[in-house]
């Protein structure tokens, strides 16, 4: 029991994902103009990253692994689907506050580094946990990110009226725009730097903590570190043709340039052989 | 000369001028003095309480603005530079770019904005990629528009000065009398506090020039682009009051010879002052023709700010005796 804790803390705290691995960065300051806002599409993500999570653990023993990538996004984008229609049917307003956003859930990058760094390599009950995790953490990243918006941004918190009491209070409005996001996640990376908080940068090993996990000889990118050894060699070799051919073509040259000196030279002696004998006459 | 005499081994500069970034503020602050003065004397003539509220914004906005740097420097324990009186034109500035019955609390939350997350987190004076002022200007433009373009002042008996801005009656989105261009250039019209007066505004540009503080290029270029730019794109064919009253309406004058011209926000190589005052004169026309706004100078200044360290990256001069090497 004690494994599926973890993994469920480790989603929501140790690996959160938008303040510690900065992942899905788009609807983060995208949607968060209210906290309302921000629930909303933590709990929409969080419904299709747990059932995503629970049926690529359960197929990837048999989704070949070269078409992996294609097979997720199928199933990611029905789940998608799914709760895109749900929440157009139940929720309108909330479904038309998130727009676009709701269909670019597919190509999350929590939901596709979940899939391909965990859920491909655990069971589907660990890949459920880990979801459920994970979309919490999402969540309740982007419903405070939403909340200091809004607090600011329109003197509301959870649609209910704050700042808007005290008399002559007018509301900042550029929170509520795209600087504000941008400013308010700078600012609480800062405080998180500064309070030496777990983040992608600030380990207490001192090594970076990625969404991969960090285990670089397993990786895609591998594949081009373990060839860089033959990739350089060819080029080496090519390198080596290039300044044999070089040096051949400069040697011939040099040949060509002596020849002529050595005619020159000889037609010199000759001059000099003929003015000899004139001499000699 | 004994071989045991210490010499004193140092890097360049070795020669120091008299000149400091405290004597150099002090000019911008004295340059800037006389048409702040006229701008509140002004209002106050229409209206007492907007002129003394116009008296109270510059005055909070300088204070917030020196405070800001004192704590946040002391707070992060860096060394104390309020002295240098970048702070001060910096209060200064935005004092002169609020409109005359702005609510106190704005200029000084746009003085601390500038003060901590334009100047200071990008590293103090020195290290800001945009000017500071101008960087808060356009946050409270963008949070309290309705504030920020009120330039209506209550009890004004005389006209002018109760109106909009001319350059917004030029565009038509506000109505009023067409400006008279000698009334426009004194700066007995309406506008922020400190950019009516285009002729107090030039004589401190003029007594800069003249204690070397800024170069002609970028203001004389600046506004000759913008003249140029409005001549043929302005709608107006060729009218030479439409365009006067463009070049002496707004916040040109302010902009370009007191922001546009800020030490750090601007190129320093000679070829790339010219690039960045064409490139500032072409922004800020597109922005007002073709704009929402009437105004264009702030967001004109400080998108150009930004493309600063390209200008330089092209317009680095060759070292002497380098000349005629290649690439």
């Amino acid at each position: 029991m004690n494994k599926y804790f973890k993994t469920f803390f480790n989603g929501i705290i140790t690996e959160n994902p938008t303040f510690v691995l900065m992942l899905g960065m788009c609807p983060t300051l995208a949607v968060t103009t209210s906290a309302i806002n921000g629930i909303g599409m933590g709990l929409s993500t969080t419904a299709v990253l747990m059932l995503a999570n629970l049926l690529i653990g359960i197929l990837h023993g048999i989704i070949p692994d070269k078409v992996r990538i294609p097979s997720y996004i199928v199933i990611i984008a029905t789940f998608v689907t799914v709760v895109d229609l749900v929440l157009q049917a139940f929720v309108p307003s909330l479904y038309s506050a998130l727009g676009i956003y709701i269909p670019l859930i597919v190509v999350n990058c929590i939901i596709f580094g979940r899939a391909e760094s965990f859920a491909s390599k655990n069971g589907p009950l660990l890949s459920l946990v880990d979801g459920l995790g994970m979309g919490l953490g999402f969540t309740g990243a982007i419903t405070i990110i939403g909340l200091v918006r809004e607090f600011f941004g329109a003197g509301t918190a959870f649609g209910i009226d704050v700042l808007g009491r005290i008399p002559g209070f007018t509301p900042i409005s550029t929170f509520i725009m795209a600087p504000g996001a941008l400013f308010v996640v700078a600012i609480l990376t800062a405080l998180q730097n500064k309070l030496k908080a777990p983040s992608a940068t600030n380990t207490p090993e001192g090594e970076a903590r990625m969404a991969c996990g960090g285990n670089c000889a397993n990786c895609a990118g591998a594949a081009f570190v373990h060839n860089k050894e033959l990739i350089d060699k060819r080029n080496a070799q090519i390198e080596a043709e290039k300044a044999a051919a070089k040096k051949a073509a400069a040697e011939k040259a040099a040949a060509a340039k002596m020849a002529a000196a050595e005619k020159a030279a000889a037609g010199a002696v000759k001059a000099a052989a003929n003015a000899g004998g004139e001499v000699k006459k | 000369m004994s071989a045991n005499t210490m010499y004193n081994v140092s890097t360049n500069p070795h020669v120091l001028h008299k000149d400091s970034t405290q004597s150099i503020m002090r000019d911008v602050t004295y340059a800037l003095i006389p048409a702040t003065v006229f701008g509140i004397v002004n209002i106050f003539m229409h209206s007492a309480a907007a002129g003394i509220n116009s008296l109270l914004t510059v005055i909070v906005s300088i204070a917030s603005a020196v405070a800001a740097e004192y704590v946040w420097e002391k707070c992060m324990k860096k060394p104390i530079t309020t002295g240098d009186w970048s702070a001060v034109v910096t209060g200064l500035l935005i004092g002169m770019n609020m409109p005359p019955r702005i609510p106190l609390y704005m200029p000084i939350l746009g003085s601390v904005f500038a003060i901590i997350i334009v100047k200071q987190l990008f590293g103090g004076i020195g290290q800001n990629f945009m000017n500071p002022a101008l960087a808060a200007r356009c946050f409270l433009l963008l949070s309290f528009g309705s504030y920020m373009n009120n330039f209506l002042i209550d009890g004004a008996t005389v006209d002018g000065v109760s109106s909009a801005t001319p350059i917004a009656i030029l565009k038509g989105t506000a109505e009023g009398a067409y400006p008279a261009l000698g009334k426009l250039f004194i700066g007995n019209v309406g506008g922020t506090i400190g950019e009516t007066s285009a002729l107090l505004l030039i004589i401190g540009g003029l007594y800069l020039i003249y204690r070397k503080v800024i170069s002609w290029k970028i203001p004389v270029i600046y506004t000759a682009v913008f003249a140029v730019f409005m001549l043929i794109f302005g709608g107006h064919g060729f009218d030479l009051n439409f365009v006067l009253c463009e070049v002496f309406g707004g916040g040109l004058m302010l902009g370009a010879w007191f922001m546009a011209t800020d030490y750090v926000s601007s190129p320093i190589t000679p070829n790339g002052q010219i690039v960045y005052a064409v490139i500032l004169g072409c922004l800020t026309g597109i922005f007002r023709v073709f704009g929402n706004s009437a105004e264009g100078v702030s967001f004109a200044i400080i998108f150009t700010n930004i493309l600063v360290p390209i200008i330089e990256m092209y317009t680095m001069p060759k070292a002497f005796g380098r000349e005629g090497e290649k690439k």
